[in-house]
């Protein structure tokens, strides 16, 4: 296995006086693709909004690329490469597909800009046809491949996408899925929040699972998807 | 029924101080788009800025315009610091919180410029401030006839800054969609400042334009963002180029009405049209529809 790159240990984190997370312990290899699952509440958004610094964790410690950023801003995660790409379409909707992309590399220069939305064009070549569009009129299939595209535009090391495949067709699906693998190609860490339970265990290489702010059990994916048992208690499949 | 050469002066005049509270407005709708708080501070500001370019010419002798040059960045710096280190920190992220405290920082300066000044009325003296531009089938005062060149000139700018700049992108984008404005690494507060900085930068002109013309007194910025605020909703709450068209139109309103039902009236065809536009248009003559 090569390096880590995320690591969280000891992660308490809520809303409030609502604690959602309790002693979360996660990492992250260069280059893996991870997946959590858990049911709806479990809290995996939360764990990913706690990990990208739009939610202060209360207790813990997140290490990214061998720095602390469990008490940094959102904005300067992004710079060191960790994008979140949240739950929901958060197209930026009057603005188009292009100034869409131009935000995410934001913090990139005008020639690396150029350059990731060229990259970004070929994974997405609907972007590319709909480049000068508003992208609150994309359809919602669209508005996710922007979404992506615009976190690819950061240059990230590690991608944590949520329910990415939520609402698209099938077909769709089994598109986007392969995606994430060809992104991952491109050296890109996976961390991997989806409803879709068995193509999602295809292409992790191990996943957590994520019950009431616990993970109660990880390993390696071929072994829960290989385990009836597993499969059925934490599952429900 | 009027004649033309009547009509068409009182329109003409109803544009040039149309413009002037467009600018005005277009601070309060940008700082309503993006951070989506009513400034209450803004007719403070206003005052707070008149009275700058008012001091400008007195004690240096500035004439209001190469004032402006002066005022507009500084002002801008005063917004961003206002935002940032003030309103921003004491909100603690919450609208309700926001509102206070925008409120309370009118009173602060309101009362500043009170006690440092008393609530004396002041007027400067420009020669070229009753010099008139003959267009043949109206007269108009030459410095609104300059004040509306620049309101137009400033609208276009800052419609250029919003559309092209890197910053302007990530200020529209901050105004629909925070959290994935958070999430690409813009830097909200930052943004959330710059935001208020231009609107701050706004009533800067636009005192430097009304001062050659107009008086100052400690509270002369609320009768301004009072119709400013009547624009804003006209123009549909959040839209730039609403406000300005708005502005224009309110200025026309008022001019007519000063015309037919006298000039003291002036004003309260405003606020009739306002509650017509509460009751039967809510997003605003010029605004998208929600
Ligand atoms: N802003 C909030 N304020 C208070 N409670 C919240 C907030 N957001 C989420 N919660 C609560 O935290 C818990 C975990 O929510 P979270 O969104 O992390 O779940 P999830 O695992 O992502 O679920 P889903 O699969 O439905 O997206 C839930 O009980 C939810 O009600
Ligand atoms: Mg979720």
């Amino acid at each position: 296995m090569s390096e880590v790159l995320l690591s969280v240990s000891g992660l308490t984190a809520g809303y409030g006086a609502i604690e959602v997370l309790r002693g979360i312990e996660l990492e992250v290899a260069a280059e893996e693709i991870v997946a959590v699952l858990g049911s709806n509440g479990a809290g995996k958004s939360t764990l990913n909004r706690t990990i990208s610094g739009v939610l202060r964790a209360t207790n813990g410690s997140i290490r990214f690329a061998g720095a602390a950023i469990e008490r940094e801003n959102p904005a300067a995660i992004v710079a060191r490469g960790l994008i979140h790409v949240p739950e929901g379409r958060c197209v930026f909707p009057n603005l188009t597909t292009n100034e869409n992309l131009d935000l995410g590399g934001y913090r990139r220069g005008r020639a690396g800009r150029d350059r990731n939305r060229e990259r970004v064009f070929e994974i997405f070549p609907r972007l590319a046809e709909r480049r000068s569009q508003r992208a609150g009129t994309l359809s919602g299939g669209e508005q996710q491949m922007l979404v992506i595209g615009r976190g690819l535009m950061a240059e990230p090391k590690l991608l944590i996408l949520d329910e990415p495949s939520l609402g698209l067709s099938p077909l769709l699906v089994e598109e986007l899925f392969a995606l994430m693998g060809r992104i991952n190609r491109e050296g890109i860490a996976l961390l991997l929040v989806e409803q879709n339970v068995v193509q999602c265990l295809e292409v992790a290489r191990r996943a957590y699972i994520l019950e009431q702010g616990v993970f109660v059990l990880n390993g390696k994916s071929a072994d829960i998807r290989d385990n009836p048992d597993l499969k059925r208690a934490y599952l429900g499949l | 029924m009027l004649s033309l050469t009547i009509l068409v002066p009182a329109i003409l005049n109803g544009l040039l101080t149309g413009a002037v509270y467009g600018l005005v407005a277009l601070g309060l709708t940008l700082i309503y788009g993006v951070l989506h708080i009513i400034n209450f501070a803004h007719g403070a500001l206003l005052t707070a800025a008149m009275f700058a370019a008012f001091f400008a010419h007195r004690l240096l002798g500035l004439d209001p315009y190469l004032a402006a040059v002066v005022l507009t960045p500084m002002f801008f710096v005063l917004g961003y610091c206002l935002q940032r280190f003030v309103i921003g920190p004491a909100a603690h992220g919450e609208d309700r919180n926001v509102l206070l405290v925008t409120l309370g920082l009118a009173v602060v300066i309101e009362n500043m410029l009170l006690y440092a000044f008393g609530a004396d009325t002041r007027t400067i003296n420009l020669d070229y401030a009753f010099r008139i531009v003959d267009l043949g089938i109206a007269f108009l005062a030459l410095p609104r006839v300059v004040g509306f060149g620049v309101v137009l000139a400033v609208t276009l700018l800052l419609w250029l800054v919003l559309s092209l700049t890197d910053t302007g992108k990530a200020i529209r984008a901050v105004a629909k969609e925070k959290l994935g404005a958070q999430l690409s690494g813009i830097d909200v507060a930052h943004i959330y400042a710059v935001t208020f900085a231009l609107g701050t930068a706004c009533l800067a002109i636009a005192a430097c334009l009304l001062i050659p013309t107009y008086y100052v007194n400690p509270h002369i910025g609320n009768a301004f963002v009072l119709v400013a605020f009547t624009i804003v909703v006209l123009g549909g709450m959040g839209s730039v180029t609403g406000a300005l068209v708005a502005g224009l139109f309110v200025g026309v309103v008022e001019s007519l009405c000063g015309l037919y039902l006298g000039e003291s009236l002036g004003q309260i065809g405003i606020f009739v049209m306002f509650i017509l536009v509460l009751l039967f248009r809510p997003s605003g003559l010029f605004g998208e529809r929600a």
